[in-house]
């Protein structure tokens, strides 16, 4: 079965999977197309067809020239929004989880087991369990519709994921390591930095580019705590082709999908390796 | 250590560690606890716009439940958490079986199937609802094609719309289902297939025998996080169909929110979302069970 050869049934298992992947490519290669196609040419043909015209002008438009209520400011604001809470939470919740992590599988404490059974529940608890709570707490301590709110929102919930995979890279270091670095006077945090943090490579790559993808993609959160100016660009998106139902605007809406999921399949294509890592870590426990 | 000084008391001294390890975990863990009850309480009690206290039973549970808005997404979650289960895991399997075998390009073919999942679920249900919308995707080019019979309005059918949602969700996340299963696939002990295909058996026979009852663990495992994935559906379908037409692709998790923030009913809203959590425990309590259970047995073995 597993032989190089160029029998017939090789050829069929080459075009099952070519058909397969083009077919997995094509919403992706539709969008790429209609964001360089005009409104007027989507709208006299399908949302499937090659430009006629290179309509360039529509990534200008979608960046910094979209009406969405009464601003025009394009998508540029709502993609400034995004960066500011997914980059600050995935730092936080991936150094917290890292140290966590540590403390959990190398430090060890009493209730430890306990304390991170709770944490990883938190994998599981839908969001819409944590919908209301969140509203009262953000509206209590002045957060609501602030951006530093979904950091906050997006750092404590990230720490479920965060700890479980640090811990579970942490708990193969062996704890003689540790016990001789105590010995020698070492603490906590000379031992975390010192020693922990340089094994860490692997792991805060996987853990980032998870949180980074995985905040940046989230919408529930950013549609109900934010409004208007405050929302990042995945709510920003779905206002928007709300706000084109009445005149399709088909080129530029493909163009500001694609800017909106540009940052995400950068880093899929960056560090693919690590990505599926993270998720094969999120899967299997 | 230091002459001349009292030293510090062994707990400050130690303080900076403790709120490190502490803080963080203790805020994790008592946020979801905390959160859940008070979400379990408010469901018992008669708010509407604002929390409020009082005991109504299990009146809003009775609402919900009573409610068309959630029978049929309900219903839509049952034929959509199986088909969309059932479906993806055979794709990806398919696809698992079919990089298997050794072939040029594995890694930019394994790359194309799985970037859908690091694309938001708006982004990919934007762009499902135009290739699936009648006027606009495939229907309208095999229209302008000349094949002017041709129907596929799915989209805008009640009875078919759901099975959009179960397209564009295989489409996102079969890719997940094949790295899981690549991964079985690549530990199955090749001795064991060396021998089978020493004693004269074929490729298939070896698959059906060998190779694919060795992938049961990892199958269930699929299932769960994909029917952990179908339970919390919202993105998708907001971006999609939006629950249209009309209320046809609801889903339990719209429900919730538009019992929260649109009709402003919080303690319906929060039953809902505790019915939604016990979905998910039906789902994921017995799966629990049968983890335990396979853990103990390895460890008797």
């Amino acid at each position: 079965m597993r032989d190089r050869s160029f029998a017939p049934s090789r050829i069929l298992i080459y075009l099952i999977v070519s058909l397969i992947a083009a077919a997995w490519l094509a919403p992706l290669v539709v969008v790429v197309l209609n964001s360089l196609r005009s409104n007027e040419e989507i709208a006299q043909a399908s949302m499937i067809g090659w430009p006629q015209q290179w309509a360039w002008s529509n990534y200008a438009v979608a960046w910094s020239g979209f009406c969405v209520a009464e601003t025009c400011a394009g998508i540029r604001p709502y993609m400034l929004n995004s960066a500011l809470v997914t980059i600050p939470a995935t730092i936080f919740s991936t150094l917290l989880g890292a140290i966590a992590g540590y403390a959990v599988s190398l430090w060890r404490f009493r209730g430890d087991n306990w304390i991170y059974g709770i944490v990883t529940l938190g994998l599981f608890l839908p969001q819409q369990m944590r919908l209301l709570p969140w509203t009262i707490v953000l509206r209590d301590v002045g957060l609501i519709n602030t951006l530093t709110g979904l950091v906050l929102i997006h750092t404590i919930q990230g720490l479920s994921f965060t700890t479980l995979f640090c811990r579970n890279y942490y708990v193969a270091i062996p704890h003689e390591l540790i016990r001789a670095a105590r010995i020698d006077g070492a603490g906590f945090f000379r031992i975390f930095w010192r020693i922990i943090v340089p094994l860490s490579g692997p792991i805060l790559i996987v853990t980032v580019i998870w949180q980074f993808t995985h905040i940046w993609n989230e919408f529930l959160y950013g549609v109900t705590f934010t409004t208007g100016q405050q929302q990042p660009v995945t709510a920003a998106l779905i206002a928007l082709s709300a706000a084109v139902a009445d005149i399709p605007q088909h080129g530029v809406q493909s163009a500001a999908v694609i800017i909106a999921a540009l940052p995400t399949l950068l880093i899929y294509l960056l560090g693919g390796k690590y990505f599926v890592r993270g998720l094969t870590a999120g899967a299997v426990k | 250590m230091r002459p001349g000084r009292p030293a510090l008391p062994e707990w400050i001294r130690r303080l900076p560690e403790y709120l490190m390890i502490w803080v963080p975990l203790l805020l994790s863990a008592a946020h979801l606890i905390s959160f859940s009850l008070w979400t379990i309480w408010i469901s018992f009690t008669p708010s509407t716009l604002i929390p409020v206290t009082g005991w109504v039973g299990l009146r809003n549970y009775s609402a919900v439940l009573a409610s068309r808005n959630w029978q049929i997404a309900f219903d839509n979650l049952l034929l959509f958490g199986g088909a969309f289960v059932v479906l993806s895991a055979a794709t990806g399997l398919i696809l698992a079986i079919l990089l298997d075998q050794r072939i040029r390009g594995e890694n930019v073919l394994r790359s194309i199937f799985l970037y859908p999942l690091a694309v938001s679920f708006v982004v990919t249900g934007t762009v499902w609802s135009w290739l699936l919308n009648p006027g606009l995707g495939i229907q309208k080019l095999v229209h302008d094609l000349g094949w002017t019979s041709f129907r596929f309005d799915w989209l805008i059918d009640r009875d078919m719309a759901i099975w959009t949602i179960v397209i564009a969700a295989i489409w996102q996340s079969s890719g997940f289902a094949m790295a899981l299963f690549l991964a079985g696939l690549r530990s199955v002990d090749a001795d064991i297939i060396k021998a089978a295909q020493i004693d004269g058996a074929g490729p298939v026979r070896i698959y059906r025998r060998i190779i694919l009852p060795s992938l049961w663990p990892i199958t269930i495992t699929v299932a769960v996080i994909q029917l952990q994935f179908a339970i919390s559906t919202f993105d998708l379908v907001r971006a999609l169909t939006n629950g249209g037409p009309g209320i046809a692709t609801q889903l339990p998790a719209l429900v919730v929110y538009d019992l929260m923030f649109q009709r402003s009913l919080l303690g319906r809203g929060a039953a809902a979302a505790v019915l939604m959590l016990l979905i998910l425990l039906a789902v994921l309590l017995p799966y629990a069970a049968w983890r335990y259970i396979q853990r103990r047995r390895a460890a008797h073995a």
